[in-house]
């Protein structure tokens, strides 16, 4: 069995136990109804946070939009939903064809996005990305959508200049966003489109496609040198992240009766929220993001008195991992109590020569 | 309300941008590091002078000396304390640092004056001055004037001092800089004190024509600001101003005639159309990269 494989079905291994423990917890009664409202959101962020890491880690660019991708799909899939609410089509259908739609339309908007932005670099892209997150959430705050006999009718003003007959439905109504979504999101969904979306992620990084993004990070002009097609394979890696977004929107939405885009959940501080997941599981580390979105979407919830301090804690931890990792005091210091040192002794003896 | 004085809100809230935009793009400049704090600076200079004149009584005036005393000190603080050991890091680390400090003033402003907005008092007694039909305000006069002359000290600083001579050579190269024998560290702190004292008087203006004081007031302007330095050209001083007056116009005006909830939607296609068409800005210079 080689490394990467073995990796990779420990983290499968961490999700399935997550989900096992919680569903005999659910199960036997145990939990509080608080906990049991967080399993959907749980499995929502730490598909933000794989996606997210996919462009942080993977691609080695900043983005700073990563929620405006998150409302596309969240929008789409909700908008497909209430569409075809009246026509019988079985649930669970519709559902799973709502987080395609989601997922495809947030990855068409990453190539629409990532085209212009990823000629840019560095501190422009991550500007850029987080303008792009707020245009978005801006739109569909003035977006108005109605539907009736005659087709969807849209304005960008008010529900009155919509036109619509006597029949017509608004679905997409600006600031209020939309009501009344079906409530289709389960924790066994959100698990399945976590570990689809880990699939996606590991399995693109261990590619021939995730080896040229890799070295594009790691040295643009020599991957350059050697023909690997710069815009081609970031935008690739940007439109998949952008795609899985889009699916853990569409699962947000369906959490929710009433979905509207504020600057608390698809905002820019949002991106930074999942930046922070990514960052403090390790950037790169598809299992850190999980364990890290897992601990830190439970955390503020079940500590009411922390969740003052929460986002305190959190930029000082930021700064100070940075900071850590970027000494080469600390990275001395840490080679000489590693974990690996104290324990297996014989085996890092062994990597030293 | 008529074109013009949509020009002259809109050239009012330019200056306070072009004021903001001077210290990014000078940060930027020096330090290649894009200061994402550099906005709740201006946050912190708005609760120093409110507590100042609020609950001290202290004169408007000096109340705006203090905060750019205490701004000043805190830009060199978070350039010594977080962004120098990173000097050799790579730009992502830089830049999720920044991101870190701005969260932790943010929050800890949150903590101590809380989330509710507080009524700014302003800090200018001109009166309004009324020409024609039109009436334009104290704090807009004052801001357009404070705005011309921090340009022009700052661009005489620039060309006639040894330590603004420094800046220039930093800027273009920091290794040929060192070995001519310029403190590159200290002229990197003076860039950060400088551009955060400036941060302190937009936080002063800013509040004055805006009144609601809240923990995240700096964070919006900041990134617009950061616009605007983009779209004159990072890194140039007259490019910041004349940068920071557009966008300032555009936004006015895009809230005027086109929609106000989309002005900042406009605002941002400005910097996506801008990096498109010419990245470096209008009066930006082109650096190509070197193996």
């Amino acid at each position: 069995m080689s490394k990467q494989l073995k990796s990779n079905l420990i983290t499968y291994g961490i999700i399935i136990a997550f989900f096992a423990i919680m569903q005999t917890l659910v199960g036997t009664g145990t939990i509080s109804s608080l906990f049991k409202g967080l399993l959907v959101p749980i499995c929502v962020y730490t598909i933000m946070a794989v996606s997210l890491n996919l462009t942080v880690g993977i691609l080695g660019e900043l983005s700073l939009g990563h929620a405006g991708f998150m409302c596309v799909g969240a929008f789409v899939s909700a908008f497909f939903s209430m569409c075809m609410k009246e026509s019988g089509m079985n649930s669970i259908v519709r559902f799973i064809i709502a987080i395609i739609l989601g997922a495809i339309v947030a990855a068409v908007f990453g190539i629409l996005i990532g085209i212009p932005v990823l000629r840019l670099r560095g501190d422009y892209l991550a500007i850029v990305t987080l303008a792009f997150g707020e245009i978005i959430k801006n739109i569909v705050n003035v977006l108005y959508v109605g539907k009736d006999s005659s087709g969807f009718h849209i304005s960008f003003t008010d529900t009155a200049s919509l036109g619509l007959s006597s029949d017509g439905v608004v679905i997409i109504k600006g600031p209020q966003g939309i009501t009344g979504t079906p409530n289709d999101s389960t924790f066994l969904i959100g698990i399945i489109i976590l570990i689809i979306t880990v699939f996606i992620v590991t399995n693109f990084v261990t590619s021939r496609s995730g080896r040229a993004v890799m070295a594009i990070r790691d040295n643009r002009i020599a991957a350059e040198s050697v023909g690997i097609n710069i815009s081609k394979y970031k935008l690739m890696a940007f439109a998949i992240s952008a795609g899985l977004a889009g699916a853990a929107g569409a699962l947000y939405a369906h959490n929710l009766n009433t979905l509207n885009a504020l600057p608390k959940n698809f905002g820019y501080n949002m991106s930074i929220m999942i930046l922070v997941y990514v960052v403090l599981g390790g950037i790169g580390s598809i299992r850190g993001s999980i364990i890290a979105a897992t601990i830190l979407t439970a955390l503020p919830e079940l500590l009411r008195g922390f969740s003052d301090y929460r986002m305190l804690i959190y930029s000082i931890v930021l700064i100070a991992l940075m900071l850590i990792s970027n000494s080469p005091k600390a990275k001395m210091f840490f080679e000489k109590y590693s974990i690996k040192q104290l324990i297996g002794t014989k085996k890092a003896q062994k990597e030293e020569v | 309300m008529s074109f013009l004085s949509y020009l002259i809100n809109g050239l009012s809230l330019g200056s306070v941008y072009a004021i903001i935009a001077l210290g990014y793009t000078m940060v930027y400049g020096i330090a290649k590091m894009l200061n994402f704090a550099h906005g709740d600076v201006i946050m912190v200079g708005g609760f120093a002078i409110y507590t100042l004149m609020n609950s001290m009584g202290v004169n408007p005036i000096i109340a705006v000396l203090i905060s750019v005393v205490i701004c000043t000190a805190l830009g060199m603080a978070i350039e010594k304390i977080a962004y120098k050991p990173l000097r050799k890091a790579s730009p992502l680390a830089v830049l999720i640092t920044a991101i870190g400090v701005s969260y932790l003033l943010q929050n800890l402003a949150l903590l101590i004056f809380g989330s509710d907005a507080k009524l700014f008092s302003s800090v200018v007694s001109v009166p309004a001055a009324n020409i024609g039909a039109i009436s334009i305000t104290g704090e807009t006069i004052v801001t357009i004037v404070a705005c011309i002359i921090i340009m022009i000290v700052l661009t005489l600083f620039i060309k006639k001092t040894k330590a603004g001579q420094a800046m220039l050579a930093v800027s273009e190269d920091k290794e040929a800089a060192e070995l001519m024998g310029i403190n590159v560290n200290a002229t990197i702190s003076l860039t950060f004190a400088i551009g955060s004292g400036l941060a302190a008087i937009a936080g002063a203006l800013l509040c004055s024509a805006y009144p609601a004081l809240t923990p995240y007031t700096g964070s919006m302007p900041g990134i617009k600001a950061f616009v605007a330095a983009v779209f004159g050209g990072i890194g140039s001083i007259p490019g910041a101003f004349v940068g920071g007056l557009l966008l300032g116009i555009i936004e006015n005006l895009s809230k005027a005639y086109i929609s106000s909830q989309m002005a900042d939607a406009i605002v941002f296609s400005v910097l996506i159309i801008v990096l498109l068409v010419k990245p470096t800005g209008i009066l930006g210079k082109k650096i190509s990269e070197k193996v």
